[in-house]
């Protein structure tokens, strides 16, 4: 495997936690996103805590975020499904950017573990693919929740002929889903550090602020298309 | 000789993976730029809006890109056939 690594970027180097000999952690996983999920919610109680009439700075902050996960969960599911939803479509959300830019904006190059690096919990495939998984367990059990068993003749829907590629079509959306955030977030990391390998000056800055944005952008689509699957199966 | 055999084959499959899944998206992307930009040049009070559907568009079209580069990775950085 050695004759592999070209240069001195590493991919696939973990810090493992190990349970019993089979069942282990990703460290570093583990550390970013509990660091994730506790900035997050200091950060919600902090915008929720000590309502106004007339909001001050954290409340603003507060509702515009609300109103943007409230128009994503809106266009797709429609004014009369999407309270059900909203809490699942925001956290995916928040989770999703929050991780996005931890890993981009926090420099974790500063703190040494002993394998492997800090990144972003998005940079590992077992996250998203975890993320993947409960958006098509939702979708399932709200079609369930919603539908009964009537749910089932969304696979035959436009002719019978069609179930085959129903079928397959509920392993390709998390698949999907799952590719589509770990590439792009592994994508930039990548460029960035092949970049600063080359020219550890100024010119990665740029692309840096492109992947700032692309990851956010990644997390607006993860969140829709989440939703859109869920009033696929509703509607 | 079998595993240098592999490697040298592995990175010739990736560097394909990515240059042939890189053409249809940029086909796809100049597309509706180009679209994007006439819609504006006809209904400039649309900006906004053209401008962010665009976005996701572009964002969904990267994606098939990035299926091609997740292969090329996991060719060259954990790859399935070297022992």
């Amino acid at each position: 495997m050695n004759t592999f690594f070209l240069s001195k970027i590493e991919v696939g180097s973990h810090l493992n936690i190990y349970l019993t000999d089979t069942l282990h952690f990703h460290g570093e996983t583990v550390i970013v996103s509990t660091f994730v999920v506790l900035v997050l919610s200091l950060f919600l109680t902090l915008t929720t805590s000590n309502l106004n009439r007339i909001p001050t700075t954290f409340q603003n902050v507060g509702e515009v975020l609300y109103e943007f996960v409230k128009s994503i969960a809106i266009t797709q599911l429609g004014p009369s499904y999407y309270t059900q939803f909203l809490p699942f479509i925001s956290t995916i959300f928040l989770f999703v950017l929050g991780s996005n830019w931890a890993g981009a904006l926090i420099p974790w190059k500063t703190f040494e573990i002993p394998s492997g690096e800090l990144s972003a919990p998005t940079n590992d495939i077992n996250t998203t693919a975890c993320l993947a998984l409960l958006t098509s367990f939702t979708y399932f059990s709200a079609g369930f929740r919603i539908k009964g068993l009537g749910y089932f003749k969304r696979y035959i829907k436009p002719s019978v002929f069609l179930l085959p590629i129903n079928i397959i079509e509920d392993f390709t959306k998390p698949l999907s889903l799952n590719f589509r955030l770990f590439g792009n977030i592994v994508a930039d990391e990548l460029t960035v550090s092949v970049l600063c390998s080359l020219v550890p000056l100024i010119i990665p800055i740029p692309i840096m602020v492109l992947g700032l944005f692309a990851s956010s952008i990644q997390a607006l689509i993860f969140s829709t298309l989440a939703a859109a699957y869920i009033a696929e199966v509703i509607e | 000789m079998v595993d240098s055999l592999i490697a040298a084959a592995s990175v010739i499959a990736a560097a394909i993976a990515v240059g042939f899944a890189g053409i249809g998206p940029g086909i796809g992307q100049g597309n509706a730029a180009g679209q994007a930009v006439e819609g504006i040049a006809r209904q400039p009070e649309a900006e906004g809006k053209i401008r962010g559907t665009l976005l996701l568009s572009f964002a969904f079209m990267e994606a098939l890109t990035i299926y091609g580069l997740v292969v090329a990775l996991s060719l060259l950085f954990a790859n399935p056939f070297v022992g």
